[in-house]
């Protein structure tokens, strides 16, 4: 499987209030929550954001509040994936749980820039950013969270148990 | 190599003898708790699976306190959400407005949080319960499905960092000093993926409010879990609180820590984090500039108890909100109000001129309840400072102690009790 798109840089400490502000809360549809991804730290990202494109940030992508909504936003955006130097685990968990591939890399975060075009092989776990000619080793998912992404998230996982 | 408490707890929850970091097990629930925002999706994930019901009714625990009483249409969709699923499952634990409080509050209080449980909640501050020594870490929405589904969860077994607290404090300086300190010294991702394990002489002399202000935080550190040793003081709180049976678990001597900090709480401050992260941290002989306030929040799941209501009121006392400055105090739970208003709290506030709000976690993310416009600022006994957290994406939050909190309401500028 792999991801390959446009990519939207950030910096550290990303936090879930900025990629989907409490006040739209109020919603858990997906496709309204799309609508006000990324609004308070980029308020042009929905307007540019197309199917498949990729984030990439520097460290703990996702901190703050356990809300779903914040990785469910980004899916429902069209990202392929999310690329960071570390992620918040809650985010962490709660992207895999819901299917949003994501892949900690220190060096990715470091040597693509917004704008790149960039593949990421899930498989693999090496990321190339097509537009400089570079390569990265991404890290690879324990076997057991493969399992868990193989069955496109935790829900199935339980149901084929 | 020994375990950390963390770890102890974990092990007999998964049914082994012996874990070590980074090892994946899947643990027995005690407790699986979400709020109005985030158990209307778990509801929804949970309808997908092929399961008759919650795996128990007792150990579900349904709390409508973010947005209540409903604060909008939207809003109150989700609560009759909630509401409907906890009576068609029977759940024990849910609570209604005028039962409910903030979640984090209400649970220790209502007896359904002790020592050596694992419990998993959707809401990230669901680590406060460390405080009475159990394992308690904040999940999303489809782990809360899965954990009322099935009663179990998957964990990757933490490292720990050790906080050894000694000394005590001074007046005026609380749990929330400590906490605030600790972030501005290992940063938001300080402790990420790991459990925060508090112990020392120091913890002798913070009274269980303290300890849950403290572990509350541990996740503004990145943190899995923050935990405290039981002692005296937590069993008695959960002899008072609780009918349940209690397991208490300590630290093996030769358990390792990735890293290990003492802090002399005779040496902390008042300590503000100033915008936009909780790291940002000065204390107040630090503040050489004022800075001028527009709001004061004194709650949440942070500060929103009754030793924290009695520090404000404290300061508040004979005292007047400064003229233009609006101080919303918000107990957080029924009782914590009650007994507020039976130790002539509430009447400090009202005739100081502050607000007195229903529990509500309303203004702490930005939700409602003291909303703040372009160029506003607040301080606030909340959580987090983040850009936009209580309002327009160009106000901002400070966060401080109850006392700071308070003193900041009269002088309406940043300020400690001591300067009044």
């Amino acid at each position: 499987m792999k991801a390959c798109g446009s990519v939207f840089k950030y910096g550290d400490n990303v936090d879930t209030d900025v990629i989907i502000p409490a006040r739209y809360l109020n919603s858990s549809d997906p496709a309204e929550l799309a609508t006000h991804c990324m609004e308070d730290i980029d308020k042009d990202f929905v307007k540019n954001v197309k199917k498949g494109d990729i984030i990439v940030a520097d460290k703990n992508f996702g901190c703050g509040s356990s809300r779903e909504h914040a990785p469910i936003s980004i899916k429902a955006a069209g990202v392929s994936c999310v690329i960071a130097e570390t992620f918040a685990r809650i985010f962490y968990r709660n992207a895999i749980n819901i299917g949003l591939p994501i892949v900690e890399c220190p060096e990715a975060a470091k040597g693509i820039e917004a704008g790149d075009e960039v593949e990421v092989d899930f498989d693999s776990g090496v990321i190339t950013n097509k537009t400089k000619g570079t390569t990265f080793q991404g890290q690879p998912f324990p076997e057991f969270m493969q399992k868990i992404i193989a069955a496109e998230g935790l829900v199935n996982y339980i149901n084929n148990k | 190599m020994g375990m950390t408490m963390t770890q102890k707890i974990l092990a007999a929850h998964a049914g082994l003898e012996y874990v070590e970091a980074g090892q994946l097990i899947e643990a027995d629930l005690d407790l699986v708790l979400g709020n109005d925002i985030t158990s209307p999706v778990a509801i929804h994930e949970m309808e997908k699976m092929k399961v008759d019901g919650v795996f128990h009714k007792d150990k579900i625990a349904l709390v409508p306190d973010h947005f209540v009483p409903n604060k909008d249409i939207k809003s109150a969709e989700h609560c009759k959400c909630v509401r409907e699923f906890a009576r068609k499952n029977e759940i024990t634990n849910y609570f209604e407005v005028g039962q409910m409080g903030i979640e984090h509050a209400l649970l220790p209080e209502k007896g359904l949080t002790v020592a050596g449980d694992v419990i998993i909640g959707a809401d990230s501050h669901t680590c406060t319960y460390g405080a009475l020594g159990a394992f308690s870490t904040g999940v999303g929405s489809t782990d809360m499905a899965a954990g009322m589904a099935t009663g179990k969860a998957w964990f990757k077994v933490p490292s720990a960092i050790k906080f050894n607290l000694t000394g005590k404090l001074n007046k005026w300086v609380s749990g929330k000093d400590i906490i605030l300190h600790i972030i501005g010294m290992i940063g938001v991702d300080g402790a990420l993926y790991k459990s925060m394990e508090f112990v020392g002489d120091g913890i002798a002399s913070l009274s269980m409010d303290d300890r849950f202000t403290i572990a509350n935080m541990a996740i503004e550190a990145g943190g899995k879990n923050g935990i405290f040793p039981v002692d005296d003081l937590a069993i008695e709180y959960m002899k008072e609180h609780s009918s349940r049976e209690f397991k208490v678990y300590e630290a093996d001597e030769d358990a390792v820590y990735d890293e290990e900090y003492t802090i002399d709480l005779s040496t902390l401050r008042p300590t503000i984090a100033f915008p936009h992260l909780p790291e940002n941290t000065k204390t107040i002989d630090e503040i050489k500039e004022p800075v001028a306030i527009d709001q004061v929040v004194i709650g949440s799941c942070t500060n929103g108890r009754l030793e924290d209501m009695r520090i404000a009121a404290e300061v508040l006392k004979g005292r007047k909100v400064k003229e233009g400055i609006r101080c919303i105090v918000i107990p957080a739970t029924q009782q914590i109000y009650l007994d507020a208003m039976e130790a002539g709290y509430i009447k400090t506030f009202i005739e100081a001129g502050a607000v007195v709000s229903t529990p509500t976690c309303g203004p702490c993310l930005g939700g409602y309840m003291g909303i703040l416009a372009e160029g506003e600022r607040c301080i606030s006994t909340t959580n987090r400072n983040f850009v936009g957290r209580m309002g327009h994406v160009n106000s901002e939050v400070y966060l401080a102690s109850p006392a700071v909190a308070a003193a900041s309401a009269v002088t309406g500028q940043i300020s400690c009790p001591c300067q009044l």
